[in-house]
């Protein structure tokens, strides 16, 4: 399959790219890893007049944790993360998410910040930084500016990036101790989309008290969804099996999924539920161990 | 746009179209066949290739963006009229029936070898989990990377 003609634009830095996508408008998308845009472009859902690679832009591919945030730039491949000791150690929620994107082939070139430009509501970082409570730091003719990521996504394959900004960074608030996070997504073979996805962010008081709970569904309504029902009401409680259960059953109920392929809507709505209390209890093992 | 690459050591340059594919770059510019075209969706893996020592579904890659860069293909395998021994395993182990899969299988599996010189079952069949073989069962492929493991091991090559 060949992709309709475009216009290919190497620029070296992010002023450069910024004025091209402003100048260029609708008609330019930028090219990160491509391994969403390409396969669209290839089956001719996707026909961009002009493509703005950013690969040529150095200081972009860092994972690093500084200041008590993780930042991870927009050209850092999913393998980056997967191989990063710090996120294995430190944000294992992040280092569940990105073993189970695609398959290894494609996180080789598949990167963080593409899977959150690209708003796929399938896509799985969305869920994670949501539960997170990431930021997006976007770059543009008039400057930088930091997004929440819970106010990042605006529909399926839309985002709050003005025209002529660019995804430089996602930030990470580094999890306090006695934290713990686990992402769980049911997939009917490697490389496919979640038929649902949960991910979880725990941090317990020095009581054992839940003092903070994210929880975000992926796959299952038509942007990523932050289960704020199901978040409250575990806060201030001991995560026992009936606070579990009930933040699972509030998920469930956050969640729109609607009949396809990999299962009627009424299926996937209680697959949240389950993978919900799984995440939990994983999130809540990995607090307890003095993980993080 | 002219290109330039290092294919299997050699420098390769090429006037192409921007939406020309990596794959087809190979295959149909530089006449390197062994790179097979599977499904052209990104999900078989059969036209994989190392990007600066990465496996890459070339498939998925447009020309443009490896310039500059260092890629190895199937042919980059064989040194001095000497198969590979991963290569000499997936023969030892009977690790194809019709072959389609086998220069994406190669490819991956000798960029694990590197990194992996002692892997177990599991992460062998983790880290060919991009490479669809629709033969085998995988099975033979496994036991075929682990031949080639532990002749690396004992220094073949």
């Amino acid at each position: 399959m060949i992709p309709a003609p475009f216009e290919y634009h190497a620029p070296t830095s992010l002023d450069e790219a910024t004025a091209l996508l402003a100048s260029l408008g609708e008609d330019a998308r930028v090219l990160a890893g491509g391994q969403s845009l390409i396969p669209l472009m290839k089956l001719r859902l996707a026909t961009p007049r002009h493509l703005v690679d950013i690969n040529g832009i150095p200081g972009l591919a860092h994972v690093r944790e500084s200041d008590g945030v993780l930042r991870v730039g927009a050209l850092a491949r999913e393998s980056d993360l997967e191989e990063s000791a710090l996120v294995r150690t430190r944000y294992p929620l992040l280092h569940d998410t990105c073993r189970v994107i695609a398959d290894p082939l494609v996180r080789n070139l598949a990167t963080v910040g593409g899977n959150l430009a690209h708003a796929d509501p399938a896509n799985d970082h969305p869920a994670t930084m949501l539960a997170l409570g990431a930021e997006v730091v976007a770059v543009g003719p008039r400057g930088e500016r930091r997004l929440p990521v819970a106010s990042f996504f605006t529909g399926p394959f839309a985002t709050a990036l003005d025209r002529g900004e660019i995804l430089t960074e996602v930030r990470i608030p580094a999890p306090p101790p006695r934290s713990g996070g686990a992402y769980l997504k049911l997939e009917r073979k490697v490389g496919d989309f979640a038929t649902a996805a949960v991910a979880v962010q725990i941090t317990l008081g020095p009581g054992g008290a839940c003092e903070r709970a994210g929880i975000a569904l992926t796959n299952v309504g038509l942007t990523p969804i932050q289960a704020d029902e199901a978040e409250a009401c575990l806060k201030g409680r001991v995560l026992d099996d009936v606070a579990i259960a009930e933040a699972a059953r509030l998920a469930a109920a956050a969640s729109h999924p609607t009949d396809d392929l990999r299962g009627p809507a009424e299926y996937k709505r209680d697959m949240v539920r389950v993978l919900t209390a799984r995440a939990l209890r994983r999130a809540l093992e990995r607090a307890g161990a003095g993980g993080r | 746009m002219l290109v330039s690459v290092t294919v299997n050591g050699e420098k390769h340059e090429a006037d192409v179209e921007p939406r020309l594919l990596l794959v087809h770059l190979l295959r149909d510019v530089l006449r390197l066949t062994g790179t097979h075209v599977g499904c052209d969706t990104t999900h078989c893996g059969a036209c994989t290739v190392l990007m600066d020592g990465r496996p890459v579904k070339s498939c998925t890659v447009f020309a443009v963006q490896a310039r500059g860069r260092d890629l190895t293909t199937v042919e980059g395998l064989e040194r001095d009229g000497r198969l590979h021994p991963l290569q000499e395993g997936f023969m030892a182990e009977h690790g194809l029936q019709c072959g389609f899969c086998t220069p994406g299988m190669l490819m991956t599996g000798y960029a694990f070898l590197q990194k992996h010189p002692s892997p177990a079952e599991d992460d062998i069949r983790r880290a060919i989990s991009g490479n669809l073989c629709r033969c085998t069962g995988y099975v033979n492929i496994v036991k075929a990377v682990q031949w080639a493991a532990a002749r690396l091991r004992q220094g073949g090559a």
